[in-house]
């Protein structure tokens, strides 16, 4: 499971990739932000569209995709609690409806 | 000077990734206190009538750029490349304190436009928030500002990638804190 | 550098230690300290509720103590000594030199210290808080609690925090990377496991804790509205903050004392663990789950049923893993070898008095039964016992276990035994009888009560218990008196335990293994029902772990540098901390310290010149 081998990293071409992609989605988000026919599904989108982002980050400039799972884990398990909570809280103080 | 380890993953990379595991409470809690508190603002102004999308989207777009550095500057580093190191790494931090400084206007606007820190809900929540993540970007400059100092003096160069890789963990965790709060805060306003 | 020369003994040489039992040493002598100081606390609110309608505290010096003696035994008492058996313990179960960072370690220390320190300052200084050790909103803000008392709980555990996350950081690092060759994790020994566990849970709960403390300190300070109902806030979101941290919170005081019973009674039993999965997944099952719970403290709130009624739910579910290791401690002990030394004593003590603490946290696990119980001396019972009757016996148990291999001297059995059966009686004659006064709707945190009430005679009961509490002291330290004048030589393995830190020498090297062991099995020193007495010399069963590590290292041993710089740097963070009590420019100099102490820190070599 060795996660420290250098030369297994992407290479330049995919890190501008990467970040093209990341630009792209960030124009396409503030686009959406003002389309008002989409309105009604602002929310959602805009929610995929950032967790579109926060993978890209994670997996390619973080490495986690090459690095292997302990630190895979070790990361998903402070998102999931994190969120948990967060979901949590804003369901008890009546953040999605009645 | 340590020795294998038994997951075969460097001490520091593993607890730069344990911090940052923990960074998600932090971050966490602050977005969760945000959300719960959005909309039930009583004392004006309110978000909408300061957030400014366009020009927070330049600062966001130089925030998610400089990762971009970052990572080229990791990959010159492993090559030994180091005046490519050197450029990459200043190139990181420049844009980092570009985002900075556009905070820093957002920041002294907002106040300018009766919106101190003291004054109600949402400026309470706004600045602690982004100012937690601002205060984060600022130790990364710093951080990389050392980098750069010790790449220049000849003390790092391809033996040192780990600490670079480090660094850049840090980093990217930053901006992807800031690609929640820039939808979170602004495009859901 | 090759230090298997002479070890430095000197103050300076405390100061600047990294040496990981040594700072085991220290915390435990802090936390000891503290324990004491918190214990006199608690004596002072019994003698005050020894009868109806007395006056010896009056209402607001009572407050304070109560806030205090809470405040104290969790984040300075219960902690650090947790802390400290991580210390000594986790390195040399693991087969490891020391912690992975060793001088964030000792910076771990520094600040709780500091924290610590700061929190008593307020006594002189006649300001202590008296909001309780959860420091409910909007009673702690500036309108109802003006002066600095409410400042001080905040800074204070502002500060220890940051030790107490880096320590979780260190520790995780540690077990997950430091182990001897061959240790996988199912041959973890219980007790690093739950090291781990907690040291995520550490990781993961304080910084919500943190997140509230900011916000009482910006709300306090700078006129913030983060708990202002007039501002559109609402103060219950500090009472969410405060128990998403605050029920992992007390699986983080409970889990090292599973964690030390686990190992201690297979020892005692002449057995191995029954179960052993079962006991880790328990483990992590309860980290887990106990995210999810923090409501059963707010049951009163009254956040509707649907709310109340999931977190009943899940408050349920969390007693079973609990449940699950109880029995495996039974059934360890089935059919056992029984040897009742002082830590078996506490051993089996915690199962029989943690099952009475956790059936009372399964009572009021449902709303409605809580409803009659919170804030009643029920609830006070409950977390005495599976406190003092989980955690604080666990931390004993482990006290008179590794005691010989810390310093290479035996206890005395018999006063061992008195301690044990003095701690034993004062917990059940002190907090027993509050289940009744509780029942009887006793509230908590109310300085005296009427008279009539039916609640005399259990009010008695309990501070005559406080009483036996304070004698239960005498024994102990006159133990350690006597075992420092003349206690017998430990030798390696007094107690024929199965794990890796009874094959060095006790107590060990500052090194701590001459040579680092490959392990094959997870007791490499016990072969299951086999007695030792009908062992031959050289019969052992056939591990690959030597059962004595050989007395000098075959080759150099490379060991971390001393360094003043965590100590530098804890003492800035304590100066910030005592500027934001009212004096900017002492802030500004503690940052500078701080940043002098970070940089420092960061170029001096850890281990000597020649490494990188
Ligand atoms: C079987 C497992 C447990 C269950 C089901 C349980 C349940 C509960 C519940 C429902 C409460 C809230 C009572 C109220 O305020 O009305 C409570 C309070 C408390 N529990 Fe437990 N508990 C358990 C184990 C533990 C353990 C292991 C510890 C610590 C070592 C602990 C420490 C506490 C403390 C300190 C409080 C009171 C906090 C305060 O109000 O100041 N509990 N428990
Ligand atoms: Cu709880």
């Amino acid at each position: 499971m060795s996660s420290h081998s250098a030369g297994s990293h992407p290479s330049t071409r995919l890190y501008v990739a990467v970040a093209v992609i990341l630009a792209a989605l960030t124009a396409l988000e503030v686009m959406v932000f003002y389309i008002e026919a989409l309105a009604p599904v602002l929310i959602p989108i805009l929610l995929v569209m950032m967790a579109a982002k926060f993978a890209l980050v994670a997996m390619f400039f973080m490495h986690l995709k090459s690095d292997g799972p302990v630190l895979t884990a070790i990361f998903a398990w402070g998102v999931f609690i994190a969120t948990a909570i967060v979901v949590g809280l804003m369901a008890i103080f009546g953040k999605f409806g009645a | 000077m340590e020795g294998p380890t038994s997951t075969g993953i460097p001490n520091r990379k593993l607890a730069m990734w344990t911090f940052i595991g923990s960074e998600c409470m932090l971050f966490g809690t602050l977005i969760a206190t945000y959300m719960i508190y959005r909309g039930r603002n009583l004392v004006p102004p309110y978000p909408h009538d300061l957030l400014n999308i366009p020009f927070i989207t330049v600062t966001t777009f130089v925030l998610l750029m400089s990762s971009l550095m970052m990572v080229l500057a990791l990959a010159a580093v492993q090559r030994n490349d180091l005046r490519a190191t050197k450029l990459w790494l200043g190139l990181t931090a420049l844009f980092g304190l570009i985002f900075l400084g556009g905070q820093y206007y957002e920041f002294s606007h907002f106040v300018h436009e009766g919106l101190p820190l003291s004054r109600n809900l949402f400026s309470s929540t706004f600045f602690v928030l982004t100012g937690t993540h601002g205060a984060h970007v600022a130790g990364g400059v710093i951080w990389l500002g050392t980098l750069l100092v010790r790449t220049v003096n000849g003390k790092l160069d391809a033996r040192h990638a780990e600490t670079v890789e480090i660094a850049g963990l840090y980093w990217h965790f930053v901006d992807v804190v800031w690609i929640i709060l820039f939808t979170l805060i602004y495009l859901l306003v | 550098m090759a230090m298997t020369d002479a070890h430095p003994t000197g103050i300076r040489s405390w100061l600047t230690t990294v040496d990981h039992k040594r700072i085991a040493i220290m915390y435990f002598v802090v936390g000891f300290a503290f324990l004491l100081v918190a214990g006199f606390e608690g004596q002072l609110i019994r003698l005050q509720l020894a009868a109806p309608g007395r006056d010896f505290l009056d209402p607001d010096l009572y407050n304070q103590l109560f806030t205090m003696h809470g405040t104290t035994m969790v984040f300075f008492a219960g902690m650090p000594l947790v802390v400290a058996f991580f210390n000594f313990v986790v390195p040399l179960q693991i087969g490891a030199r020391d912690v992975a960072f060793p001088r964030l370690n000792a910076f771990s220390f520094w600040v709780f210290l500091f924290g610590g320190l700061f929190l008593y300052a307020s006594i002189p200084l006649r300001a202590m808080p008296d909001g309780g050790w959860f420091a409910y909103m909007p009673l702690t803000n500036p309108e109802y609690s003006p002066g600095p008392g409410i400042d001080f709980y905040v800074l204070s555990l502002l500060i220890s925090g940051v030790g107490s996350i880096a320590g979780g950081l260190n520790f995780l690092v540690t077990i997950l990377n430091m182990r001897a060759p061959g240790m996988t994790f199912m041959r973890m020994p219980l007790f690093t496991w739950m090291a781990l566990i907690v040291s995520a849970l550490i990781l993961l709960a304080f910084p919500p804790f943190t997140v509230g403390l900011i916000f009482m300190l910006f709300d306090r300070s700078f006129g913030t509205h983060f708990f202002d109902a007039a501002a559109g806030a609402d103060p219950v979101l500090w009472q969410h903050l405060f128990w998403v941290f605050g029920h992992p919170e007390v699986y983080i005081l409970i889990l090292p004392a599973f964690g030390i019973v686990s190992d201690v009674i297979p020892t005692y039993s002449r057995k191995i663990l029954f179960g052993y999965p079962v006991v880790v997944f328990s483990g992590v099952l309860i980290a887990f789950l106990g995210f999810g719970v923090w409501v059963h403290h707010m049951f009163s709130v009254g956040l509707g049923p649907v709310v109340n009624a999931v977190f009943g739910g899940a408050t349920m579910l969390i007693a079973i893993p609990t449940g699950i290791k109880i029995f495996n401690w039974i059934a360890t002990m089935w059919g056992g070898r029984l040897r009742f030394r002082t830590a078996m004593l506490y051993a089996v003590g915690l199962v029989a008095t943690f099952t009475i603490g956790g059936l009372s946290g399964v009572m009021h696990s449902s709303p409605p039964a809580d409803l009659q119980q919170t804030d009643t001396y029920f609830v006070v019972a409950h977390f005495h016992y599976v406190l003092i009757g989980g955690t604080v016996f666990g931390l004993f148990c482990g006290f008179y276990y590794w005691f010989p291999k810390a310093t290479g001297r035996m206890l005395h059995e018999g006063l061992g035994k008195a301690h044990f059966w003095l701690t034993f009686i004062a917990l059940n004659v002190t907090f027993f009888p509050m289940h009744f006064s509780g029942l009887l709707g006793m509230p908590r945190r109310t300085y005296t009560y009427a008279e009539g009430l039916g609640l005399d005679i259990f009010n008695l009961i309990s501070t005559i218990g406080a009483f036996v509490f304070t004698l239960s002291f005498v024994p102990l330290v006159w133990n350690l008196w006597r075992t420092w004048r003349r206690g017998e030589a430990a030798g390696h393995n007094p107690w024929d335990a199965s794990t890796l830190e009874w094959t060095t020498a006790s107590p060990p090297p500052h090194y701590n293994f001459a040579e680092i062991p490959t392990v094959d099995r997870r007791d490499p020193l016990l072969h299951p029902y086999i007695e030792p007495e009908s062992r031959g010399e050289g019969d052992e069963p056939g591990g690959a772990v030597p059962r004595r590590q050989p007395d000098e290292p075959p080759e150099p041993v490379v060991m971390p540098n001393p360094s003043y710089w965590p100590l530098v740097l804890a003492a800035g963070m304590l100066l910030m901390t005592i500027g934001a009590l009212g004096s900017l420019g002492l802030t500004l100099f503690g940052l500078f310290v701080t940043a002098v102490g970070l940089f420092a820190w960061a170029f001096e070599p850890p281990f000597g010149e020649e490494a990188h």
